[in-house]
């Protein structure tokens, strides 16, 4: 018996094994060193410029000190307005493919293109609004920029409401319907409350989907270099200026580029944790 | 008694019926809209590329010159650049993305697997634009005074490689892209495999530990085979992302519309092109040329991604 045993063989297929792990050691390693090193440079360039000044004060002219008070709010208002616009939209499509057409074959239609809008290329979405909106309104405006990021935030939220609302037992609308409510009723005072914390998860993750988009942001809302929140203008945007600074041969505006890179980033990696948490947290209960 | 109260009842009942009514259309309508958003797109792209296709015909799709100059375009040069960036960028993120995948699944005690998931997926979080301005100020030095030389002189005298790896550390440039690229898609590839390699049935993995198989062969042979059309349609989703990255490729490009058969040349994708000249262009042929490469773009992740959809919804189905 222990003479058929082949020994080679055996060493060699644990040594497979063995590299095998160590490679997957040493991949799990690169991905995390990668998450490490990007947060950590982040910090380091951009914590020196964190003061008060940056909230308070314009962009400056080349070459002088200054703040990215306008970027910040103009990033604000084109966000919450892309939010406004849409997560309704977004909601309610999602009710339609969750509650309404659950089997339909358009519904299965609708939730393809969805999934193929919640990974198009986030520049085509400008160039689609710049083709429906910048050119025939002939200016860049602030709207433009939020209606371009809303075509971003309903894909999402789409997505989530569905699968939120897919999840609610069913017994909850069979109780509903014999008590003879009507069926918007009990979408509206009852799948809505269950799955409100989905949903909201859904929102946040929206939002720190696009509070980082530059691309769409280009030839839409464009740049200003003033205090502008009149949205049918050109209005700054946090992302633009980091993207005009950060390629600018000035120091300062350099410096301002990645304090402005650390502001997103902590905003956007707080939203998505917050998100997860939220969601982990309506899963327990 | 009754009489009096049905006229209400029936009122209400009404009312009830065509707030009902309303709603259900009011969701309709907005679902209709998720599809009329994709065929808009698809639509105005169409028309806003048509000066270019009238004055430059089939050309476009064969020359490489970029001239704004004399109105001569062609979209070779920036549709090779995203096609070499998106296969650097797949060559070292599918291996990887597998591996870490393999790692979470198979090898990591149960504590550390939501944390490290987590902390891999936060990478996808992180903005577009920062990786840009990471790998302008960060990445591209280091890679010019530490990688470039390195992979200059060890491949310098090797027939094909040399051509590969030839010419002028700049630091910028398409092998650049590319491993910004690698680590964007990394995530993506990563929870795609993780999800499906859980799904795998226990029965079968621990038939095949019953056999002896060790973790790595139980792996090699029984998960990965299963779970393949997964994989693959997370690939290619991770594709879909790399082929239309926008802000992190143009940062670090270098924005030359040549084809270089150096990877360590300054190139230009199409997104990155568009990022770079859009605003700038003057005339309609020059904005419109822009607009056609955009389209060029969205057809090709459009195919990517359906067929990334099409794999991952086979495997859902046999995982139910």
């Amino acid at each position: 018996m222990a003479s058929s045993f082949d020994s080679s063989l055996y060493a060699k297929r644990r040594r497979g094994n063995g590299i095998s792990m160590v490679l997957s050691f040493a991949a799990t390693a690169f991905g995390l060193g990668w998450l490490v090193l990007i947060l950590g440079v982040l910090v380091w360039n951009g914590v020196g410029g964190l003061s008060l000044s940056v909230f308070t004060e314009m962009t400056p002219p080349p070459g002088s000190d200054g703040g990215l008070l306008n970027p910040i709010m103009g990033s604000l208002v084109i966000t919450m307005l892309a939010v406004a616009i849409g997560t309704p939209v977004g909601i309610l499509a999602g009710t339609y493919l969750a509650e309404y057409g659950r089997h339909e074959k358009i519904s299965s239609v609708i939730r393809f293109i969805n999934d193929i809008l919640l990974s198009a290329p986030s520049i085509v979405i400008g160039l689609f609004i710049y083709e429906v909106m910048v050119a025939p309104m002939g200016h860049f405006s602030g709207y433009a920029g939020a209606v371009a990021l809303a075509v971003i935030v309903i894909p999402v939220v789409v997505r989530t409401t569905e699968d939120m609302l897919t999840l609610l037992p069913n017994t909850l609308r069979e109780a509903a319907a014999s008590i003879g409510l009507p069926r918007a009723h009990m979408v509206w005072f009852i799948a809505y409350r269950a799955a409100r914390a989905g949903i909201l998860t859904g929102i946040l993750l929206a939002v720190a989907r696009i509070s980082g988009e530059t691309a769409p942001l280009l030839f839409t809302a464009l740049n200003n270099q003033f205090w502008s929140l009149n949205m049918n203008a050109p209005v700054s945007s946090l992302p633009v200026v980091i993207f005009q600074f950060a390629l600018s041969p000035y120091a300062e505006w350099q410096k301002l580029a990645w304090t402005g890179a650390l502001i997103i980033t902590i905003t956007v990696l707080a939203l998505s944790i917050t998100a997860r948490a939220l969601a982990s947290s309506g899963k327990q209960s | 008694m009754s009489a009096a109260e049905n006229p209400s009842r029936a009122k209400v009942l009404g009312k009830l019926r065509v707030s009902d009514n309303a709603f259900r259309i009011i969701t309709r309508s907005a679902a209709l809209l998720v599809l009329a958003l994709l065929g808009g797109v698809i639509v105005s792209l169409i028309i806003g590329s048509m000066p270019a296709l009238h004055a430059l015909g089939l050309e476009f799709f064969t020359t490489q010159s970029w001239n704004p100059v004399t109105e001569k375009f062609g979209a070779l040069a920036p549709v090779y650049g995203t096609i070499v960036t998106s296969l650097i960028a797949m060559l070292i993120a599918v291996p990887v993305g597998l591996m870490i995948a393999f790692f979470l699944t198979e090898l990591c005690p149960m504590w550390l697997r939501r944390p490290i998931g987590i902390a891999i997926e936060l990478l996808a979080g992180i903005p577009s634009i920062i990786y840009g301005i990471w790998g302008l100020f960060v990445f591209a030095p280091f890679l010019q005074q530490h990688v470039q030389p390195f992979l200059i002189s060890a491949f310098g005298n090797i027939p094909i490689l040399s051509s590969v790896f030839e010419g002028p550390p700049y630091g910028i440039g398409m092998l650049t892209a590319g491993l910004i690229l690698a680590i964007m898609v990394l995530p993506f590839i990563t929870s795609i495999s993780r999800d499906v390699f859980d799904a795998v049935p226990p029965m079968l993995k621990e038939s095949a530990y019953g056999l002896g198989c060790t973790t790595w062969e139980v792996f090699r042979n029984v998960v990965l085979p299963y779970t393949r059309v997964g994989v693959i349609g997370g690939i290619m989703l991770g594709l879909g992302r790399a082929l239309g990255e926008t802000m992190a490729v143009t940062f670090v490009i270098g924005n030359a519309h040549k084809i270089a058969t150096s990877i360590l040349a300054p190139g230009t994708t199409i997104s990155a092109t568009i990022a770079n000249e859009f605003t700038e262009a003057v005339g309609d042929i020059y904005t419109s040329s822009l607009i056609l490469l955009g389209l060029i773009l969205f057809v090709i992740t459009l195919i990517v991604l359906t067929i990334a959809r099409l794999m991952l919804a086979r495997i859902e189905k046999r995982i139910g």
